[in-house]
């Protein structure tokens, strides 16, 4: 009866979604408010009703319903109840209804905050967003009904892959989601702009937010999904190159791209089809990104829906909804009129780099994941595309992107001067040659290129504190001063610096990466592992018993200098239901380097195989795409976004040129 | 002139969408291969660490399975338990070649999971892979009698891909 409740409410949302992508693009086009006005209530509907059949469908997974065809296949009454919550998303059907709850909350907010946007802009933006929610709806209702019905019940389900059943995983795809969503709010007020043909500062103003706020989310997904690799796979690898990374890599870079870009439609009124184009892509990215999961098109793990019919589905939404505003593009773009005139070398110089070098990047990923499927398809050639291609192409359009990015926030507005932000940056440059000096005299030098890239790191990290110092005129001023100006810098610039802040914390950890050292030796209980001057000494192996998985677990001792550091317990799992062994990592962290063990088999006879990884500053890698994040978050807060927003066209309000 | 710059987003897009249409009618698992009906790559391959490498010629005059594994790849995991029973079930030798991968990585991941190959051969640049047109492990390739390709599975192999095509195909293959 619940589930029946929740099968209506997402039919009820269908139509609602349809009524929100008519009327209120009519009502905008006839100048009527009452029609308008409607696409906000509609909004808000559409999200508690999709919340509604959420729950409904978390109910069946909590209570194991077997009734329903998709908590049969993926569920298991002996789950633990973290996994059976989580379970109502890691499979298909489920994950589509958490797509679409994400969109109508990115819907409702926008109805919900936007009543300071003109009526007609936020009538025309939910009404795009009705049409995407429309498809969706449409999708899940046809094709992959979550709330289907088995008669008769079987008496358990078949389970959830074990690789699955992991925290890291489990929270990676809401993330992963409102990234992608959220990237919808973006292509729906570029769309919206391309239908009222006009696109201004108070346009990119609104959209900055929306961008920002999905950005954050992606950044922090696409980080938790390289956690969960790291530490699930048990080699201690990081990131794949799988297409599947990849689908979730190519909305981040372009969505980079956009969040800078709008800034220059902000501040200075220029680029706009350029950013109103890197809106669009972005959200098609995200789109494509789903398909490329679903359809089959490529093949991989995460490929948990492989059905010709669902494929067909979604490229047909594909092409409506990607192929739709490039068309509306082809035809209105040409007319808007860029304002701001500038300089090679100036702040919208360096953006403009900036966008290249992404949008090239993302190309190249693209290219990196579907050439060999294409060439293959075409009859033709044979390649094999992995780490040195994405080594020999990406790697080296990004050094070029995070040597500038100093640069860029240095240089003014329509005509910047590089010998003066070069001067500036000599205290980066300084940074740059202790640190290579200190890895030289403490670390194996044979690493040339690691070397290079922790000098790297600490030219971006120095060159983001050189320009905080620039605005606080730190040493300059009187230090009460300084602390003023500190205390009044905007949210929004602490936000840029932080964020690239972020970017050399992660730049580190994949550098020193270089570093690691690895030892596997055979020990029996009481004898121990020596590696980067810890002592890891194994106590004990024993059998223990899961919720629904037996292990056997280890218990090493880790000691340095003779005191203990840490006690830690490796696994090796077996799920009875799926047959499938897992290994469970034990990692102990300083947060400036791992200690990695995994526990391999025995040989029968009391003796264990130990796997142990030292890992330097590998945590950086996260922790850096954290920092980026509240960076992210941090420009999010400025109250710049809630006040003054509602000035259409007029000058930007006094003080906004100092930030960014 | 100006205006056609702005149509090529969308003319980029209408190619990339015929593509995926194209991709759509094929099955997803099977991708057609240039290599289908071709005779299999000659290789000669070590073995992992000092065990027995693996020579194409001696696989003449039988039907065998060859699967590109890694230590490294999640999907060979899922598909690990059904390899460790498909060689006894199908009556079929089922042969291992280890894809860029280390051997002691891949003899530790064998040590773990059990081994169900009866030979492997450790292809670590990857130059056999690219040979066969490997995409991505896990991926299985069904050789006939004469020595050629006739079926490349990409992606791990589930109890349905094995009834449906595999099963079918080598009994097929072994009574020819």
């Amino acid at each position: 009866m619940i589930a029946e409740l929740g099968h209506f409410a997402l039919a009820l949302a269908l139509v609602l979604a349809i009524v929100q992508a008519v009327v209120p693009l009519y009502g905008a086009s006839r100048g009527e408010p009452a029609l308008m006005a409607l696409a906000g209530s509609t909004a808000i509907a559409q999200f508690a009703l999709v919340a509604l059949a959420f729950a409904a469908l978390a109910h069946a997974y909590v209570t194991s319903d077997f009734s329903l065809a998709t908590v049969a296949e993926n569920s298991h009454s002996t789950k633990p109840l973290l996994y059976k919550i989580t379970g109502v998303w890691s499979n298909h059907e489920g994950s589509m209804v958490l797509w679409v709850l994400i969109l109508t909350l990115f819907g409702a907010a926008v109805a919900w905050f936007g009543t300071g946007l003109p009526p007609d802009l936020r009538a025309r933006v939910l009404a795009v967003q009705g049409m995407i929610g429309a498809g969706f709806f449409a999708f899940i209702l046809f094709t992959s009904n979550p709330f289907l019905r088995l008669v008769p019940a079987p008496p358990d389900g078949q389970g959830m892959n074990p690789i699955l059943q992991d925290l890291g995983l489990a929270i990676h795809p809401p993330f992963l989601y409102l990234g992608y969503v959220g990237f919808s709010v973006s292509f729906s007020f570029a769309v919206a702009a391309l239908i009222e043909g006009r696109v201004d500062p108070a346009w990119a103003r609104w959209v900055r937010p929306w961008t920002l706020a999905a950005w954050c989310a992606l950044t922090i997904g696409i980080a938790l999904g390289s956690w969960w690799a790291y530490y699930t796979l048990g080699w201690g690898g990081w990131w794949y190159w799988d297409p599947v990374e990849n689908a979730s890599f190519m909305p981040w870079l372009v969505g980079t791209a956009l969040l800078h870009s709008a800034i220059v439609v902000e501040k200075r009124d220029a680029l706009k089809t350029w950013t109103i184009l890197l809106a669009i892509v972005t959200f098609a990215l995200s789109l494509i990104g789903t398909f490329l999961v679903r359809s089959g098109v490529l093949t991989s793990v995460h490929a948990f829906a492989v059905d010709p019919a669902r494929g067909a589905f979604i490229l047909l939404l594909l092409i409506i909804a990607i192929g739709g505003p490039l068309i509306l593009y082809a035809v209105r773009a040409p007319s808007l009129r860029g304002g701001g005139l500038f300089a090679p070398i100036s702040r919208e110089g360096a953006l403009v780099l900036n966008n290249l070098l992404l949008a090239t990047g993302a190309a190249t990923v693209f290219i990196g994941t579907l050439y060999p499927l294409f060439l293959d398809a075409m009859g033709g050639d044979k390649v094999s595309v992995g780490f040195p291609f994405f080594n020999r192409t990406f790697v080296p359009l990004m050094v070029p992107l995070l040597i500038a990015m100093p640069f860029g926030p240095l240089l003014g507005w329509k005509r910047g001067d590089l010998l003066a932000a070069s001067q500036r940056l000599m205290f980066a440059a300084g940074a740059v040659v202790a640190v290579v000096l200190l890895v030289l005299l403490f670390a194996s030098p044979a690493a040339v290129l690691a070397t290079l890239g922790l000098g790297l790191a600490a030219w971006i990290g120095a060159g983001s504190l050189v320009e905080w110092s620039e605005r606080v005129q730190l040493f300059r001023t009187p230090f009460n001063d300084t602390l003023s100006r500190a205390r009044h810098l905007p949210r929004a610039a602490y936000g840029m610096t932080l964020a690239h802040l972020g970017v050399a914390v992660t730049v580190a950890g994949i550098a020193a990466s270089a570093w690691e050292s690895e030892r596997i030796e055979l020990v029996r209980p009481g004898q121990s592992v020596a590696i980067a001057g810890y002592d890891l000494r194994l106590d004990k192996v024993e059998s223990v018993e899961g919720p629904n998985y037996t292990a056997d677990r280890g218990t090493v001792t880790v000691t340095r200098h003779g005191s203990l550091v840490a006690v830690m317990q490796p696994e090796k799992r077996f799920f009875p239901v799926q047959q499938t062994p897992t290994t469970f990592t034990a990692i102990n962290t300083d947060l400036l380097s791992d200690l990695y063990v995994v526990l391999a088999d025995g040989d029968g006879k009391g003796a264990w195989t130990l796997r142990v990884y030292q890992k330097p500053l590998v945590p950086w890698i996260w922790l850096g795409c954290g920092v980026m994040a509240l960076g992210g978050l941090m420009s999010l807060s400025d109250r710049r976004w809630r006040v003054g927003a509602a000035v259409r066209r007029g000058r930007a309000p006094a003080g906004a040129a100092a930030d960014d | 002139m100006r205006r056609l710059i702005y149509l090529l987003p969308a003319v980029a897009f209408v190619a990339l969408a015929a593509y995926f249409f194209v991709s759509l009618t094929r099955d997803p698992s099977v991708l057609p291969s240039a290599m289908i009906n071709q005779p299999t790559p000659a290789f000669a391959l070590a073995g992992l660490g000092d065990q027995p490498g693996l020579v194409r010629d001696e696989f003449a005059g039988q039907v065998v399975l060859i699967n590109f594994f890694a230590s490294w790849c999640i999907p060979c995991r899922t598909e690990h338990p059904l390899l460790m029973n498909l060689s006894r079930e199908l009556s079929v030798p089922l042969y291992g070649i280890d894809y860029k991968d280390k051997p002691e990585d891949a003899a530790r991941f064998l040590g773990e999971l059990g081994d169900p190959y009866r030979r492997i051969g450790a292809d670590r640049e990857g130059r056999v892979g690219i040979d066969f047109g490997v995409y991505g492990v896990p991926e299985t390739y069904v050789i006939d009698k004469t020595g050629r390709i006739r079926l490349r599975h990409v992606g791990p192999l589930t109890p349905a891909d094995v009834a449906r095509e595999l099963a079918p195909l080598v009994k097929a293959l072994q009574r020819s």
